[in-house]
């Protein structure tokens, strides 16, 4: 293994770091594009622990479970946008505190 | 099989009738009703003078009724000389009330269901003292039960009449359920219902004054004493009085309430083995005799005199069993089921003339205005108060006469009767004299017609000869011992005081209410005075006191129940299950972030508990 060796640490806070600005996202945008972005963020610093994990054992899981994340993120965003897409045609808004039908 | 006719044409003439569903012609169903009994009538007289002159006991079995190993009750008949007598009387007065109720009825709409019941009356009553066996009795006998609560709810309009109905059909339930417990008793202790091979087995299987005889004589007594409204049991027969007045007449005076007294006389070797339940129906008949007379004294509606006084004549008539003179007894009851069924028809025909009229202080100078009812009920109160020479006069005194002879309690017996007597004589005629004597107070709208007054004058002549009659009862009492209609050595004095009784009575009377010669107002309006009569009035307050004893509880149990004290609990899971639906209801905002938040700080308190955990 030759080129730069970057410490397991700093990627883990980097991961750390890109979930949290995630989650925060999620938590505070209204608009529901920004909030499907965040939840992006949030998926890839995931994988990112994960690969970084798997480079540090030197195991190929942690590639294998990137893909994985890649796909069901793929998926998400396929469903998402259909939903956005529906939103916007029923609301006229993409504002998620406007759009609070569904409630008791 | 002129036997099994007697209660077959009634009981054809009742399902006619319902069958008809009320659609049939007034006429035709006021001919099937009185002519079916007409024929019973006569298929009695055909049996009683076979009977007269044979003197051989008939018994006629018409099938085997149910058949369960040794149980085998049968449809089968049993005349004697007191079947004799009974029938006669149920069909003979019978007959004259169905007569009377053409005309007294004839307005009303329901004259076919009317008919109906009458006839299902007199065929359940001649099934009860033909049967030959107790459970055919007791067939019979709740059957006139339940004809009793259809005729005195008859008028089902008025919720009032509704409840007398009911009231009636509970009262007499509670006898009949010691009376059924009874039966059980003694099938299970002798192993048939036969009344005969019952007497029989009785007889050798027990001692005079054993546990078991007495034990069930008590309970058929139970059931006598409510069927024929003696006390404690008596509380239903005033307030029966809602029904037409022929039904009065017939099931409230003459026949059924004396179902009782019949029971006790055909059963009488049981009693005899059992001189303690003896003795108490001595006492239930002196206590109710006098309570009801007293009672009637202080009554103002015309049918509840009467219903009372007939309380207390069938006091008499347990006076007379309890002391065993079952024979005088019996005599006591044809005599009564013939001047009580007068009274009644005799009021009912001052009821039906003068507008439905009940009081006694709206009526008055009746006696040019109703001439032939007001000899009928003369003739009905003498015989009442037993005057000499009328019918009461031979029965009653053949009771006092009885008791008087019986050693120990007889005396005190005799002295009670001897009150009742009195106040019998005055209640009558106070009666008599409100009624017909006087100033008119209310004008009669019509006369009565020959179905009135026929029925009424041979009830006139009955009684007045009732007296005579010799009953074909020799033989059919013999384990008494004693003939008791033959008294050897009559004590004068006795003889004369109970002659002079009624007649003191009568004075009484007329001091009192004719003219009004002596005036009791003065002690009546006393403060004690009203009290008493108030208490008198309410007939001892036992209704009131029956009120808080058993219905109130009873009622507050019922309550209780039907809300259901087990659901309570179910109730509680259902309401705390829909108050957290309405508590958890409040977190369903619908905000998308609100619910992203908490996810997010539900996981941090996760993740702080794993690693608070892990370390």
């Amino acid at each position: 293994m030759g080129g730069l060796q970057v410490p397991m640490e700093h990627v883990l806070v980097l991961a750390g770091i890109l979930f949290s600005c995630g989650m925060m996202g999620l938590m505070l945008r209204r608009n529901i594009i920004f909030m499907l972005m965040s939840l992006e963020v949030m998926l890839n610093a995931a994988a990112l622990a994960f690969v970084a994990a798997g480079a540090r054992w030197g195991q190929a899981d942690g590639q294998v479970i990137f893909l994985l994340i890649l796909s069901v993120a793929a998926a998400e965003v396929a469903v998402g946008l259909g939903l956005v897409l529906q939103i916007q045609r029923r609301f006229k808004t993409l504002d998620m505190d406007q759009a609070k039908r569904l409630r008791g | 099989m002129t036997v099994a006719l007697i209660p077959l044409f009634p009981l054809l003439s009742a399902a006619l009738l319902m069958l008809s569903l009320g659609r049939m012609p007034r006429l035709a169903a006021a001919c099937l009703g009185a002519g079916s009994v007409g024929l019973s009538a006569l298929c009695v007289a055909l049996v009683a003078s076979e009977y007269l002159g044979s003197r051989e006991v008939q018994e006629v079995a018409l099938w085997t009724w149910i058949a369960v190993g040794d149980f085998t009750p049968r449809i089968a008949f049993y005349v004697d000389g007191l079947t004799v007598v009974m029938m006669s009387v149920i069909t003979g007065v019978g007959f004259l009330i169905h007569l009377y109720s053409i005309e007294f009825m004839w307005e009303d709409e329901s004259l076919c269901r009317y008919f109906a019941y009458m006839n299902l009356f007199v065929a359940a009553m001649l099934l009860l003292v033909m049967a030959d066996n107790l459970l055919l009795l007791y067939l019979g006998w709740e059957g006139v039960g339940v004809c009793s609560y259809l005729l005195v709810g008859f008028w089902y309009r008025d919720p009032a009449n509704g409840a007398a109905a009911r009231k009636a059909f509970v009262v007499t339930r509670v006898g009949d359920t010691a009376m059924a417990l009874g039966l059980f008793l003694l099938f299970t202790e002798l192993g048939t219902l036969d009344i005969q091979p019952l007497m029989a087995a009785a007889n050798d299987q027990w001692q005079v004054g054993d546990t078991l005889p007495i034990l069930a004589t008590a309970l058929l007594l139970g059931g006598a004493v409510g069927k024929s409204a003696q006390l404690p049991l008596h509380t239903w027969l005033p307030d029966a009085m809602a029904g037409p007045t022929p039904v009065s007449a017939l099931i409230h005076a003459a026949t059924m309430v004396t179902a009782g007294v019949y029971l006790i006389a055909r059963n009488y070797e049981l009693f005899l083995l059992a001189p303690p339940t003896m003795e108490a129906v001595a006492w239930v008949g002196l206590a109710t005799l006098l309570l009801a007379a007293f009672t009637a004294l202080a009554q103002h509606d015309i049918k509840r005199i009467l219903a009372y006084s007939t309380i207390s004549q069938i006091g008499y008539m347990f006076l007379a069993l309890g002391v065993g003179a079952f024979a005088s007894g019996i005599f006591h009851l044809m005599t009564h089921a013939f001047f009580k069924a007068l009274l009644f028809l005799a009021a009912g025909a001052v009821i039906h003339c003068l507008h439905h009229e009940h009081n006694i202080f709206r009526m008055g100078g009746l006696r040019t205005r109703l001439p032939v009812v007001f000899w009928s009920f003369l003739i009905g109160s003498a015989a009442l108060a037993a005057l000499p020479f009328t019918s009461g006069f031979y029965s009653k005194d053949a009771i006092l006469l009885s008791a008087w002879e019986l050693e120990g309690i007889g005396p005190w017996l005799w002295a009670g009767g001897l009150l009742g007597a009195l106040l019998t004589s005055i209640y009558s005629f106070r009666l008599v004299f409100i009624v017909f004597f006087g100033e008119v107070q209310t004008e009669p709208d019509r006369q009565p017609g020959w179905k009135m007054a026929g029925p009424l004058s041979l009830l006139c002549v009955l009684s007045l000869i009732g007296g005579w009659f010799v009953l074909p009862l020799a033989g059919v009492f013999d384990a008494t011992g004693a003939a008791d209609s033959a008294h050897h050595e009559v004590n004068h004095a006795v003889e004369y005081i109970s002659i002079g009784t009624p007649l003191l009575g009568l004075l009484i009377a007329y001091l009192l209410f004719l003219g009004r010669q002596v005036s009791i107002d003065g002690l009546v309006e006393s403060g004690g005075g009203r009290a008493l009569k108030a208490f008198w009035f309410s007939g001892w307050r036992i209704d009131s006191l029956y009120e808080v004893l058993w219905v109130r509880p009873y009622k507050a149990l019922a309550t209780w129940w039907r809300n259901e004290p087990v659901d309570h609990f179910y109730n509680g899971l259902i309401a705390a299950s829909q108050w957290s639906h309405r508590k958890l209801l409040a977190l369903q905002t619908g905000e998308l972030r609100w619910y992203a938040t908490s996810m997010v700080f539900g996981l941090i308190l996760l993740l702080a508990i794993m690693l608070r955990n892990a370390t």
